[in-house]
């Protein structure tokens, strides 16, 4: 097969492939940075839960309005925000960290969606939600996602100052009377609402993966913020190109195969990163003189 | 303000303030004034509430009892150094930017950072001893270098008050005298400082006022006759257990 027809072709030739790249790359735009912070406040299993969140929410819309993507983004909104919310106010008003108030919470959720679910088990559109249909990305749903991650990138660039300070020195900007709790809450919208768009891509179950696996390998390449964030959604992007066509060629299904080249290159970075990686580890150059 | 003298220079008046956890006092019947421009440092043994005192009077913990009043001081006017930040050493970003940080209350959450308040931040590292560290990242710093940071971001932020919570613990000599002569070039600006020491001699030889605690108040006033021998024998004495089954004080508030 020549380069043409192998990588270029596809997107050429059917556009249901161009819109499915170009919803790729505005998840990635908005899920590269958002990961990265995820990352770094130490709240990468937070994603995970949130994710899980939104199933009820959407579950909760398909019933209500069948297929509908407006309602059912709005339900996973709501539901993903309601879990993040209720867990926020129970680590702030008990002894109790966020990570357990987070994992009671979306198991909540998590059971309330299967339940729903399960009611209405023999619907094929249900299953949109858990794996996604990015093959089958319409205008309506691209408008979407490609508003979510201009908003992301917007709020981003407000607040972004806000958010480093907040998960670099909290104790510093609370004795400044920063709005750390505001700055924390507005952070986990984003989270939802980059999630809610992956949903209708890769569905509840793999929509966390563009936003953790470009973060979690990113670190291995560069160390600042800003570069994080680029190399992130970079490999994001990447791994969006290099999975449409996976699935294409190989008749594979997509959500899945993006998902896993991203997990690829977080292996690859891993073991061959220039920070931090095994090879740095146990190859490591010789020391400088200062 | 008030109409006496004491209310027109106290910075930060205690009136039998008890402050503690879970109902426990950690700092028991507390009664004087922080006066403004004074040089203090809180002194007593471990467990006797030295660090709650400084959390009570920057409010991050509410009296148990009593009154604390901070005269007209707001929030952004005290500039506080806790005696383990909860700061993400490994956070990838620099120097010069953990510096910058003491100038929120110019930039706060949206303004931009110009040329002269990049250069304050600079001439504040060279101040702490720290000239040419700037685009270093914080995680290949050593503790006594962090320290030296912090100190340069609280010479941005120019606070009238400012609190410090074992800041020279784990230091070695060379960084503990850099940064004691920060400490004293504060005291000649009129800036009311607080320090919890443990180091008497430093003490004696740095800080006019000292305050001992042993969760009940053992003497505050001039350092040579707050550290009397009988003063440091009483304080060892105070016991630092707490008791689960303690009777409610009955002591009657002023």
């Amino acid at each position: 097969m020549d380069p043409y027809a192998a990588l270029l072709q596809p997107f050429i030739e059917f556009g249901f492939m161009r819109r499915a790249l170009v919803a790729c790359l505005a998840l990635s735009l908005g899920c590269g940075p958002v990961g990265v912070l995820l990352v770094l406040r130490r709240m990468s299993l937070v994603g995970d839960a949130l994710s899980h969140a939104v199933l009820p929410g959407a579950a909760i819309g398909f019933m209500i309005a069948g297929l509908s993507l407006v309602v059912m983004s709005l339900g996973g909104f709501i539901a993903g925000l309601a879990v993040a919310v209720l867990s926020g106010l129970v680590a702030r008003a008990t002894p109790q960290r966020e990570d357990a108030s987070f994992a009671a919470f979306y198991l909540i959720s998590l059971a309330l969606g299967v339940l729903i679910v399960s009611t209405r088990g023999s619907n094929v559109d249900l299953m949109h939600v858990l794996f996604g249909t990015i093959l089958a990305v319409d205008d309506a749903s691209l408008l979407l996602v490609v508003s979510i991650a201009t908003l992301t990138l917007v709020v981003l660039a407000v607040i972004g100052r806000g958010l480093i300070v907040e998960c670099f020195d909290p104790g510093f900007l609370r004795a400044v009377g920063g709005p750390g709790a505001a700055l924390h809450f507005a952070f986990l919208m984003l989270v939802v609402m980059n999630l809610v768009a992956g949903f209708h891509a890769l569905g509840t179950l793999m929509a966390v993966g563009l936003m953790m696996l470009p973060a979690a390998a990113a670190r291995f390449w560069v160390s600042q913020v800003t570069t994080l964030a680029a190399t992130s959604s970079t490999i994001a992007f990447g791994a969006g190109y290099a999975g449409l066509l996976l699935s294409y060629h190989a008749n594979l299904p997509s959500g899945p195969a993006i998902i896993l080249v991203a997990g690829g290159v977080y292996i690859v970075s891993v073991v061959a990163g220039p920070r931090g990686s095994l090879w740095a580890r146990f190859l490591p150059r010789r020391h400088l003189e200062a | 303000m008030g109409n006496g003298v004491a209310a027109m220079t106290a910075v930060f008046s205690l009136n039998d303030v008890t402050f503690g956890y879970d109902r426990h006092p950690a700092v028991h019947h507390l009664t004087g004034s922080f006066v403004a421009g004074s040089l203090t440092a809180v002194v007593g043994p471990n467990g006797s509430g030295k660090s709650t005192l400084l959390k009570g009077m920057i409010g991050i913990l509410a009296p148990l009892d009593g009154r604390l009043e901070r005269n007209g001081l707001r929030q952004r006017d005290i500039a506080y150094l806790p005696q383990q930040a909860e700061i993400d050493r490994s956070f990838p970003i620099s120097v010069i930017e953990t510096v910058l940080l003491g100038h929120w209350r110019t930039i706060g959450l949206f303004r931009p950072v110009t040329r002269a308040l990049r250069r304050q931040a600079e001439e504040a590292l060279v101040a702490v001893g720290l000239d040419g560290f700037g685009r270093r990242p914080i995680a290949s710093l050593s503790a006594g270098q962090f320290q030296r940071v912090f100190f340069a971001r609280m010479l941005l932020q120019d606070c009238p008050v400012i609190l410090l919570d074992e800041p020279f613990t784990a230091i070695d000599a060379r960084t503990t005298a850099d940064l004691l002569a920060v400490v004293t070039r504060w005291h000649g600006e009129r800036r009311t400082v607080i320090a919890v020491l443990h180091d008497l001699d430093q003490v004696r030889k740095n800080f006019p006022e000292a305050l001992l605690i042993s969760r009940e108040p053992v003497a505050w006033g001039p350092t040579a006759e707050v550290l009397r021998a009988e003063h440091l024998f009483k304080a060892r004495q105070m016991a630092e257990a707490w008791d689960d089954r303690a009777e409610i004080c009955r002591r009657s508030v002023a």
